[in-house]
């Protein structure tokens, strides 16, 4: 087809003028009609925006666990169990996802009673196109739940480092079902659904800022994956015999796609392609690089050399630091917040570990426990209504949020729903480690662990260099 | 019949290698192994927990040569795997009773 030359295209447009301006001089009842198609046609593309990037969303937190955290967790242990440790977080894609079709959505999200939500969504019965109002007013309401799944998936996925190179594989899936319906499903109703506890939004009695899982996702997993690496023991060996991570390339990797896919975690959660969710991730990138250094630094002080380990665990534990807070402060704070969860993770998972002489096999609690504490309770105090203005008084006026706003009380709410999670944690893993046991038992039989989960519960290696 | 073996740097595969092929040996085995003879290993850190390395990675080199040639050849060999510092390796000289060219059953130097 030939493109029409502008002088040919000129009296087109003439005249669809006036026939435009005709109609509306002649017929006045239209132009209401008009201004209405005008909306619907505007509100159609700023839900074409927001649903496009909360897709995409969705996507990078599933690259999260798909290659990111099974291979920054398969490069960290021995090469005779990085299959094993690959298929704890590849399996929780089948699993969890299984689980949130049936009924996790309805317990997290459904409108429930403060610690429940209801059943009204099992089966995803009502969940389709039509938007959400309550949690996302612009797309479609089945695009929020597969982004929820998402996080559903990576939560239990981050506790199998605490776990791993000594678990059945039948353990770990029961122990997942368990954990994702008594632990996970009520805490993220808790701070996300309505009606929740802690859901500063939607009618919650204690408002809690947590943006995108500081409490949810990064405390739960890493206080339960301290109550696994207490329950379950050390590693046979452990601290004597070297287990050096097998694979540090593999790791970085899997590292810098974690820190890639967190762009959805957190500016994802600002559930719209909106001005909040360039703060989010704007604080995102700059809590992950300040953290770097910080770990890194710490590290170089303490040991005399900065290492890649080092750096990529830095990353990670300012990223978990600055989700709850990636929606609420200054790229600033940001920085500083990521900066201290560097520092402290690092004298956590250093200090702290060797002090206490637990084998949390790679550092689910002194990363995501820790820094999802430092990071909860640091957005009580940089929260600020100059980023997210969503809370409004009853004359519109936003209201102060954190501490810098002149709201220091927001700090003792953080404080509260860190310690609801931290109860949760301990509480539910323990039961559910307890009835695990009893059931199929938690541990591999000694023999199993020695030579290896990859071929004792798999039949396969991960290396077949001579094939 | 002296049989060689090796132990070297791996970083000097190369020029051993190089060297060998110059003075006209061809046949050789390579294996990567790992061990320490007086040299102290390194320590590594990983996340703040302390490992002791001592068994460091080495090249073990395998040829076997007519005695004739011998001196020649571990003279090569050192020259070229030669750093001066510790844990440069060892050579070790093995008698060797025979050898057999499975293509076509030569024996002896002849095989080689």
């Amino acid at each position: 087809m030939t493109k029409p030359s502008p002088i040919h295209l000129q009296p087109l447009l003439w005249t669809l003028a006036l026939c435009g301006s005709a109609a509306f001089a002649q017929a006045p009842a239209s132009a209401e009609a008009r201004l209405t198609a005008l909306e619907a046609a505007t509100k159609s593309a700023q839900s074409a925006g927001d649903n496009a990037w909360m897709l995409t969303s969705a996507a990078l937190v599933l690259l999260m666990t798909g290659p990111g955290l099974a291979l920054f967790y398969g490069g960290l242990v021995r090469a005779k169990n990085v299959l094993s440790t690959m298929m704890h977080s590849f399996a929780l894609m089948g699993v969890v996802t299984v689980l949130w079709a049936i009924y996790g959505y309805s317990i997290a999200f459904g409108e429930g009673n403060a610690f429940f939500g209801g059943l009204q969504y099992l089966f995803l019965n009502g969940v389709g196109s039509a938007p959400n109002a309550d949690y996302a007013a612009t797309i479609p309401h089945e695009t929020y739940m597969i982004y929820q799944l998402m996080f559903a998936i990576i939560t239990p996925a981050l506790i199998s480092g605490a776990f791993a190179e000594r678990m059945k594989f039948s353990a770990m899936l029961l122990f997942t079902c368990l954990w994702s319906t008594i632990v996970y499903f009520p805490m993220a109703h808790m701070v996300w659904g309505k009606g929740g506890l802690l859901n500063a939004y939607l009618g919650g009695k204690i408002p809690t800022f947590d943006f995108a899982g500081g409490t949810v996702v990064h405390i739960t997993s890493g206080v339960s994956a301290l109550v696994c690496a207490l329950y379950l023991g050390k590693r046979v060996g452990f601290p004597k015999e070297p287990m050096k991570p097998h694979n540090l390339v593999l790791s970085v990797i899997g590292a810098c796609l974690l820190w890639v896919g967190w762009f959805g975690f957190n500016a994802g959660s600002a559930v719209s392609a909106s001005g909040l969710a360039t703060s989010a991730f704007v604080a995102t990138h700059f809590g992950a690089a300040a953290a770097a250094l910080g770990w890194m630094f710490a590290e170089w002080v303490k040991h005399g050399k900065p290492s890649m380990l080092g750096g990529i665990s830095g990353c990670v534990a300012g990223l978990v630091a600055i989700t709850p807070a990636s929606g609420f402060v200054k790229p600033f704070p940001a920085l500083l917040i990521g900066f201290l969860a560097g520092a402290f993770c690092f004298w956590m998972v250093t200090t702290v570990k060797s002090k206490f002489k637990y084998d949390d096999t790679l550092d689910a609690f002194g990363v995501h426990g820790a820094g999802g504490t430092l990071g909860a309770l640091l957005t009580g105090v940089f929260a600020t209504s100059a980023i997210n203005d969503a809370l409004k008084d009853s004359s519109g006026k936003p209201l102060p949020l954190g501490w810098v706003d002149g709201h220091p009380g927001q700090v003792l709410n953080q404080a509260i729903a860190v310690a609801i999670s931290w109860v949760l944690a301990i509480v539910g893993t323990l039961i559910i480690l307890k009835i695990v046991d009893l059931t199929v038992g938690v541990r591999v039989s000694q023999e199993e662990e020695v030579t290896g989960l990859d071929i004792s519960l798999h039949g396969e290696e991960g290396y077949n260099l001579e094939s | 019949m002296k049989k060689i073996e090796a132990i070297i740097q791996p970083h000097k595969v190369d020029q051993v290698k190089e060297a060998l092929k110059n003075i006209g040996i061809d046949g050789l085995t390579i294996s990567e192994v790992r061990g320490h003879g007086r040299q102290k290993g390194h320590k590594e850190v990983y996340r703040g927990m302390e490992y002791d390395v001592d068994l460091l990675p080495k090249v073990k080199i395998e040829t076997v040569v007519p005695d004739a040639r011998l001196q020649e050849i571990t003279k090569a060999i050192a020259t070229a795997a030669r750093t001066g510092k510790i844990g440069d390796g060892k050579i070790f000289v093995f008698d060797v009773l025979d050898a057999i060219r499975i293509r076509n059953d030569d024996t002896g130097e002849m095989a080689l």
